[in-house]
């Protein structure tokens, strides 16, 4: 199948993600910590970012489960990992605190490099490689 | 603009992306997965991520062009501290099978109960080292 199609869809989809990270705030880590810190001056603003995010993906995967195949590609590739293992649990506690450190996650520190500023690449740097130690050593894919 | 407000209309941008991304390619964006991605596949699929990381960056540039401002951005940690932070995203999101985006939004979308419960231990685990650091402090 021609890969044209799907490098501009994924072009397009990397940009509206980006414009929405931008808009919605989640490109500040201070308001990311704001919205983690409960125990002190909790901002829950962000959580209107993760309800819009979920209600408007939740329609598109739903309009999803009624095609037979993506408009460009022959087959959707889904997760089939259905199991609460230990990786998974171990792996996001070590992510959250992470991201509480921070205040960064993926997306938004991928984002923001196009900022130039070094804080952003040091944290992208050292996620990478964070990311190739895990599939260097870890037993778990 | 209020902060829900834009906060709302930005996951709703988000949450497009993600729709798309499967209506169109058929593929979770996941960007912890789609970045780690980029260093093993080859080929199409692998110019495929490039292109939706290349929009990613591009994404807030696009968005000081449009409204004439950069998106606010007050980083509080030293870069010490981001560096052990970022360790720690990259290993804990490759070892968990993805972060925000991959079980956040696109796990929770399709009601994975392995994403929400993702979602429950990263939330926890974040406010816990916030509350933590601020004992600290």
């Amino acid at each position: 199948m021609n890969a044209a199609p799907r490098i501009v869809a994924a072009l397009a989809a990397g940009l509206i993600f980006g414009l929405g990270l931008s808009l919605s705030g989640m490109l500040d880590p201070t308001r990311v910590r704001g919205f983690l810190d409960v125990t002190g001056a909790w901002d829950p603003s962000l959580a209107f970012v993760l309800g819009g995010a979920v209600g408007v993906a939740g329609a598109g995967y739903a309009l999803a489960r009624r095609l037979p195949h993506p408009a460009f590609d022959t087959d959707f590739e889904l997760p089939t990992k259905r199991r609460i293992d230990r990786p998974l649990v171990a792996g996001a506690a070590l992510f959250g605190i992470g991201w509480g450190l921070s205040g960064f996650c993926p997306g938004p520190a991928v984002a923001a490099l196009s900022t130039g500023a070094l804080p952003v690449a040091v944290f992208v740097a050292a996620m990478l490689v964070g990311m190739a130690a895990q599939h260097r050593f870890a037993r778990y894919p | 603009m209020n902060t829900s407000v834009s906060g709302l209309a930005g996951g709703a941008l988000i949450g497009l992306s993600v729709a798309l991304l499967m209506l169109l390619n058929g593929r979770i964006a996941g960007i912890s997965g789609l970045v780690a991605g980029l260093g093993r596949s080859r080929g199409t699929r692998w110019l495929v991520d490039l292109a939706f990381v290349a929009g990613l960056i591009a994404g807030p540039p696009l968005f000081a062009y449009a409204t004439g401002a950069w998106p606010e951005m007050h980083i509080i940690a030293s870069l010490p501290v981001l560096a052990l932070a970022g360790l720690l995203v990259g290993f804990g999101t490759r070892l968990g099978s993805g972060c925000t985006s991959g079980h956040g939004v696109a796990g929770l979308a399709r009601l994975s109960t392995r994403s929400l419960a993702a979602v429950l231990v990263f939330l926890a685990s974040g406010m816990l080292t916030v509350a933590l650091l601020r004992v600290l402090a």
